[in-house]
Formats: C-alpha cells, structure tokens, sequence
C-alpha cells in the first residue's frame, strides 16, 4: 500500500498536520488550493502517474486513504 | 443617500423577489433579506447604543450579510472576523476594537466566550425578534452619512491590525462608481470570492445589492477543485466574477477551460495583487469577447482608486497598467520633495477615502496627510505607499511598495520589477522577491518545476545584471497571508529555511 509514501508527500507540502488521522482534508480546508497544486504535482511526480483534472475532485482528497486508492487507481491506468 | 441601507431598500422595492445572496445551502430574496436584518437589529435595541463597535463571528453565508445589514439597521458599525484566524490576533483586534458585542451563531459559541467580557448575540435568537420599524425609523432619521459603517482591519507592517474606518458616504461613493462603470444591474449575477473581512468584498457584496442582483457565494473549497468550480458558476449562471488574480491564475495553472468553462461569464474584475499577464492571457483567449478590468487601490480608498480597461493586447511579460482614477476619485503622483511628479508615490483623494484608522492616531496622522499643494484649506489624502509612473498613453503604471524599492550596487530598483518578469517564465507558478540588507542580496523565492540555472538564464535574459537575483530559494509551496496574498513578512525572517 502506498499510504506511508502519500502521508509522506503531504507532510512535504504542509508540515505539522498528522494526516493518518485526518479524514476530513477538504471541509476543515486543511489544505488550501495552492496547497492541492503542489500536491498533485508532487504526487505525479513521486508515484510517476498522472493525475487528470477530472480526478481533481473532493471525494480523492478526504484524506490519505483516498488519495492513496486514487494513485492505485491511476497506476492500474498506466 | 446618507446609510448604504437606503440603497438596499431601493432594490428591495424594485425587485423584492429577486435573490439578493445566495450560499451553498441557502438563499434570500431581497425581501426577505431586509426583514431578516431589521429583526436581527431588533434585538440591539434594550442597549440602545448608537455608533459602537459590534463585531461579527461567522463563516462567509447568507446568515452573515444579514447579520452586517443587521447592525447598520441597528446604528452601530461592524468588524467582521474570519472565525480561522488565530484567537490571538483576534485579541490584538479586540484591544484596539473594544466591540460592545458580539454577534454569532451556535457554531462558534465556545469562539465567542474566549474572546472576552461582551455581550454575545446569537443569530439563532435574533432572528425570532419582531421587528419594531419605530426604532429603525429613529436611528435612521438620526445618522449622517459620516458615521463610520464598518471597520476592517488589514496587517500592519509592524504585525499589529490596523482598522480602516469606512463611512457610508466613502462606501456610498465606491458603490455608485462600481455600478456606474461597470453597468451593474438586476441581471448582474456575482461569483463571490473574496471573504466579507477583506475589502475586494465591499464591490461585489454591496454593489450587487444596491443594484437588484444576486450575489452568489462561492463555497471556498471550489477553488481547490476547478471543475467544480466551474459547475458550481454554471448551475447559479454566474456572469460576473471580481476574483484575487491568484484564484484566477489558478484556474489557468490546471487548464480548466480544456475540459469545461463556465459559460454565462461576461465580466471578469480583478483586483488586490498583480496580475501575471499569462495567466490573463490563458483567460482572454478562453473569453475574447468578455469585458475584462484591473483595479487598482487600498482599503484606505474602500477598495480601490484608478482602474484599468484591458482593451489591448499584452505580452506574457508586459505589465498590466492600473490605468486612470476612478470617477470621483482624485490622484496626484508626488516625488520625495512632495512636488508633482511622473514618477513617484501615489495620494489620492476625494470621497472614497477612509477617514483614518480606529483607535490609532499615529498611523493615522502618519498615512492620512494635507495635500501639500494645496495651502488654503484643509484637504485630506491618503499617503498610499504605492509607487507609481506614468506610461506613454498617460496611463498609470504600477511600479511596487515604496518599502519594496531598494538601493542594490548603486541602483534604484523595484523588486516588483524582478518579480514581474520572472513570474512569465515557463512553469513558474508563483515568485516572489525580498532584499536581505544585512547581505546586500536579492532573493528570489519561488515555486514551480524549474531548475535554479534555468531561472537565472532567464533572468539575465530579462533584467540588467544589477538586478538579478543574488539568491533563489525553491519551496514547495508560497506562504500566504490571511487574505489569500504572499506573505512577504513572513519570507523576510524565514526564507533560508525553506528551501525545497
């Protein structure tokens, strides 16, 4: 599972959030848009995948499980 | 018109069917919008203050416009709080505010009870008052248009809060500029982005209401997810935004407009920032027809001062101008021996100003100034701190903060030059420049999937040798300030910390 490495990257984008627990990334706006930016670039970047902007949508980016299911999702793409 | 209400009403006669505010789960008609409020200034009344500090505790909703218009029924003026912000800069707000209430929802009680010994007003109660037009009738036939309406407090340099105070006469005079020029009407359908505690709100908030349309709120997490977004303006046929240009350019970092568009937008504002003039130009293609506008100003001047009417084509590394002063709007550029000028510091005059800051008379002195031409009379300005020249049509030009201008080898330079230039490069998401004095160093900070050596090749590209940066810093995201701007203050002390 991918998890640790997306917690990883998240932590990379905004230190000091312990997003194992976190699940409610998008209503507690947690991370702001420019934040989801880098994100997902950053999450191209690591997991070499691409992430199209029809995937950008609340339900992937609850939390780090979501996120994590996205990738899978994207790799099994590729 | 002396109370911004009255411009209310007007709408409220006209079209009181019309939705005045809508939010993701709720909407009001102009109607009900004006029966809400005069209820919830009801419950003011045993108090009876008169021109006091009420301070306003909600998430950007219906519910919190009424709750503005609520107060201003009530003859007070208002501050609103972000509820996000830290509880201690809200203190800091408070000390200076003294506000005789608070008025919130149940939401935030517990917010509520930690800020302290006022009284506490929930909207949940408020709104089952009766209303008791005797009172409303009193305060109005009482109040003149210089009473203050609202206070809204910006940074200060020195990290404390200023509060600007906004009369009804300088909002009055804002608002009839903004519809005037911008034909708004009772078809005028906004996009709100901007929070109720910045002033970019006061155009879209106050010029939608006294025009008979409908201000629709913009739920904030949208601007994460731009194909949302875009559904989000089509199913309330948006046609006119008055954005911050970084939710602008976000649209245009993740290409929206190749999958899907928002398609009833006709008028597209902006203000509050510069805008790069490539991710304007992603933009105008995707809208050659809209009407596109950069305004310019301070929240001195209620919101803006001069603006510009993009109605030529730019360059990606072109400089937008901030144009001519808005009508009814006096602008005077001066050197540093106060004589006019084609380059040099902005003031402005004339009814959209401020009338100083609360509770703070040194600043106050200090920005708020005698028109040094002028020896016959009093004559207030505001010392905007802006630089400013003029371009060969006669337009103006915005050059950066007269604190942003540095000495570097011997030059003048603006760092906002720097930044306007790298900002066009290739990928470059975001930049931003600071001068470390200590080191005789600019540095570059910025965000964006680019090698150090490229950036500097396009830096000497671009810019003289003398003002090419000394010192780049990549992060991974730009820090940004409680308005959604870079935060300079806080890249100043901690940007050899962040490198990616």
């Amino acid at each position: 599972m991918n998890i640790e490495k997306v917690i990883e990257v998240l932590n990379e984008v905004k230190p000091g959030v312990d997003f194992s627990k976190e699940n409610d990334l998008v209503e507690r706006h947690i991370l702001s848009s420019m934040e989801i930016v880098m994100l997902v670039s950053e999450l191209s970047e690591e997991f070499d995948v691409d992430i199209p902007l029809p995937e950008v949508v609340p339900e992937n980016f609850y939390s780090a499980q979501t996120i994590a299911k996205l990738i899978e999702r994207m790799e099994d793409e590729d | 018109m002396k109370n911004i209400l009255e411009g209310i009403e007007k709408s409220a006669r006209l079209f009181p069917k019309n939705i005045a505010v809508s939010d993701v789960s709720s909407k009001l008609s102009y109607e009900m919008l004006i029966k809400n409020s005069k209820k919830i200034a009801v419950s003011f009344k045993e108090n009876a203050w008169r021109k006091k500090p009420i301070a306003i505790l909600m998430d950007k909703s219906v519910k919190l416009a009424t709750s503005m218009l609520a107060v201003l029924y009530s003859g007070n003026f208002y501050t609103v709080l972000d509820p996000e912000m830290p509880k201690d800069r809200m203190l800091k707000i408070f000390e200076t505010l003294e506000p005789v209430a608070v008025l919130t929802n149940d939401k935030y009680k517990d917010l509520a009870l930690e800020l302290g010994n006022t009284d506490i007003f929930y909207y949940e109660n408020a709104i089952n008052e009766e209303i008791d037009e005797e009172y409303l009738y009193n305060i109005r036939r009482a109040m003149t248009d210089s009473e203050t309406m609202y206070i809204l407090y910006t940074s200060g340099s020195t990290g404390n809060p200023k509060g600007t105070v906004i009369s009804h006469k300088a909002a009055i005079s804002y608002t009839d500029w903004v519809l005037e020029n911008f034909d708004i009407n009772e078809k005028t359908i906004w996009g709100s982005q901007t929070p109720f505690y910045f002033s970019m709100s006061v155009t879209d908030l106050f010029g939608g209401l006294r025009s008979g349309g409908c201000l629709c709120i913009i739920p904030k997490k949208m601007f994460s997810f731009p194909l949302k977004l875009v559904e989000y303006m089509n199913e309330n046929k948006i046609n006119t935004i008055y954005w911050v240009p970084s939710a602008l350019s976000l649209v245009a970092k993740w290409d929206t407009f190749s999958y899907d568009k928002p398609m009833y937008l006709k008028k597209i504002l902006f203000a509050g920032e510069v805008m790069p003039n490539k991710q304007l130009n992603y933009w105008r293609r995707a809208y050659p027809d809209a009407y596109f506008a950069n305004l310019f100003g301070p929240t001195e001047t209620t919101d803006i001062c001069t603006w510009y009417h993009v109605d030529k084509e730019f360059k990606d590394e072109e400089t937008l101008p901030i144009g001519k002063p808005c009508n009814n709007c006096f602008v005077l550029i001066l050197d540093e021996d106060l004589k006019e000028a084609d380059k040099g510091e902005l003031y402005v005059g004339g009814s959209f100003l401020a009338d100083g800051y609360y509770n703070n008379p040194e600043k106050t002195k200090a920005s708020f100034v005698q028109n040094p031409l002028n020896k016959a009379y009093p004559e207030i300005l505001y010392k905007t701190g802006d630089l400013v020249s003029y371009n060969e049509y006669g337009q103006l030009i915005y050059l950066g903060r007269k604190d942003f201008q540095i000495k570097h080898m011997g030059y003048r330079i603006e760092l906002g030059e720097i930044e306007a230039n790298m900002s066009a490069m290739e990928k470059m998401n975001s930049c931003a420049c600071i001068y470390n004095e200590t080191e005789d160093k600019i540095v570059l900070i910025y965000e964006g999937r680019i090698k150090k050596d490229a950036v500097m090749e396009h830096a000497k590209k671009k810019l003289p040798p003398y003002m090419h940066p000394n010192v780049l810093v990549k992060v991974k995201a730009m820090p940004v300030n409680a308005n959604g701007k870079i935060d300079r203050v806080y890249l100043k002390n901690n940007y050899n910390l962040m490198e990616d």
